[in-house]
Formats: structure tokens, C-alpha cells, sequence
């Protein structure tokens, strides 16, 4: 066994289980925690891409600026354990979870179906993934997509302002 | 020589992390543990976007990555700001008790 199969295996074991913890705690900081792990493990995942720029931007917007929002809020809400609706939703919960195994079967019996045939290329894939290329690129051919995304940030920047004020006046 | 993950590999574990993500927005009552599984469900998505970037030698994936996660920052504010609202006016953060639109 090759050292980056090895490092992938560990990764994706790792990202799934926190995925898991993320989704089956009970308590919201609890899962907000095992988010941030599994968003450090999707940034090696990318590392093993060569995928070095997304993989620090993964690091810095990700585990940085939304998981920060999400425990800030948490902590403002003062939530406790969520245990007081769990029994009325069991056939819910178990037809969600035969929908997820159905899901899961569909999409790997069509990946592994119809293979891609592409081989790994790690110095063309590190040479795009620069941050010189990729803002290259960005700004020659996305120029419309940035100035929508400028827009759509600063309506959210509003948006959020407004929400989250007391009360209109 | 280093043996190759082949991109199936990627694609398989992104499925599973998307799925993990659905089975989490489908099962929870929790609005945030809900607004969390979204970001699971995006990032599984960021994970194949990626893996074909450089699969293909071609970097418009990554690119993509990019604005997919400026959208994921400005749901993060409006989804956060309407928890918050919600609380404020309901007291509570589960969709279940939710149901003014009920009739």
C-alpha cells in the first residue's frame, strides 16, 4: 500500500465519521465541532488533489468564518439537548434513512458504472491550482460571476443586518 | 512509484458525504443542525468539483468551488439572521413547532 492510498483512506474515514457525529449528536456544539474536524479533512482531501489553494481557502472561509457564525449563534440561542421530540419521528427518521441508502446505491452503481477513464496528472493539476492560475483564470473568463457574487454579498451583508435587528423603526 | 487513487474513489466518497448530508436535513428538527448538514451537502459537491478539476487538467473546477463557497458564506448570514429572528419571535429553533403557515 502506497502512501498517498493510505493518507486517503485515513482522510476519508475520518471526514466520514465526523460527517456521522455531525448529523447523530444531540447537542449542537457538539456537531458544530465535528464539523470543523471534518472540514479539516476535506482540506487534506483537496492537498491530496494538489488542490493547494481551495485547500487553505477551504480553512480560512469554512472552518474560520461560517463554523465562528454558526458556534456565535449557538451560544446566543443557549440551546440545550434535543431530546424531548424524539420518539414521535421514528418512521420518519427510518424512511429518511432507507431514502439515504437508496440515494447512496444510485449515485455509486452510476459512478462506478460508467467509468471516467481520466488519469491523475499531478503536475498539470498543481500548476492550475495556483493561486496565480486560478485568479488568472477567474478574472478572464468569470468576470460576470464575480460582479454577481459582489451583489449577492452585499444583499446578504443587508439582508442579515435587517434580520437580525430588533425591531424595525 | 506512488499508486494513484482513482478519481471513482473521490466520486463514491463525495456520494456518501452528500448523502450523510440529506439523511441529516431530512431526520433533524434542529434548524442549525439542519443548517449545518446543508454546508456538509456543499462541501460534498466542492469535493467532486475538485476531484474532476484535476482529473481533467483543467482548473474551471475549482473556479467554480470558489463561488460555491461565497454562496455558502451568504446563506450562512441569512440562514443564521433567520434563525435568530425565528427565535426571537417563537422561542424555539425546531422546524416541528414551527407552523404558522399550517392550517
Amino acid at each position: 500500500m502506497s502512501l498517498s492510498v493510505l493518507l486517503f483512506g485515513i482522510l476519508s474515514i475520518l471526514a466520514v465519521a465526523s460527517a456521522l457525529i455531525t448529523v447523530i449528536s444531540k447537542h449542537p456544539v457538539r456537531s458544530a465541532i465535528s464539523l470543523v474536524f471534518h472540514f479539516f479533512m476535506l482540506a487534506g482531501l483537496y492537498l491530496t488533489l494538489n488542490a493547494q489553494f481551495i485547500a487553505a481557502i477551504q480553512v480560512l472561509v469554512y472552518a474560520g468564518a461560517i463554523m465562528v457564525l454558526v458556534i456565535f449563534v449557538i451560544m446566543l440561542l443557549n440551546l440545550e439537548n434535543e431530546n424531548k421530540l424524539k420518539s414521535k419521528y421514528n418512521i420518519l427518521q427510518w424512511s429518511a434513512f432507507l431514502l439515504g441508502l437508496g440515494l447512496v446505491f444510485l449515485l455509486g452503481v452510476t459512478y462506478l458504472s460508467t467509468g471516467t477513464g481520466l488519469q491523475f496528472a499531478p503536475e498539470i493539476a498543481a500548476n492550475n491550482s495556483t493561486a496565480q492560475a486560478l485568479g488568472k483564470a477567474l478574472f478572464e473568463g468569470y468576470i460576470f460571476p464575480i460582479e454577481a457574487i459582489g451583489i449577492l454579498l452585499t444583499g446578504a451583508i443587508v439582508g442579515a443586518i435587517v434580520l437580525a435587528k430588533k425591531k424595525l423603526s | 512509484m506512488i499508486q494513484q487513487i482513482p478519481l471513482e474513489y473521490y466520486l463514491l466518497l463525495s456520494a456518501v458525504l452528500f448523502t450523510i448530508g440529506t439523511v441529516g436535513v431530512l431526520t433533524r428538527r434542529n434548524a442549525i443542525i439542519i443548517f449545518m448538514s446543508i454546508e456538509l451537502m456543499l462541501n460534498a459537491v466542492n469535493l467532486t468539483f475538485v476531484g474532476f478539476a484535476s482529473f481533467m487538467g483543467n482548473n474551471a473546477g475549482q473556479l467554480f468551488v470558489f463561488f460555491v463557497m461565497s454562496v455558502a458564506a451568504a446563506e450562512a448570514a441569512i440562514g443564521l439572521a433567520i434563525v435568530l429572528a425565528l427565535f426571537r419571535a417563537k422561542k424555539t429553533v425546531y422546524v416541528d413547532e414551527v407552523n404558522l403557515l399550517k392550517w
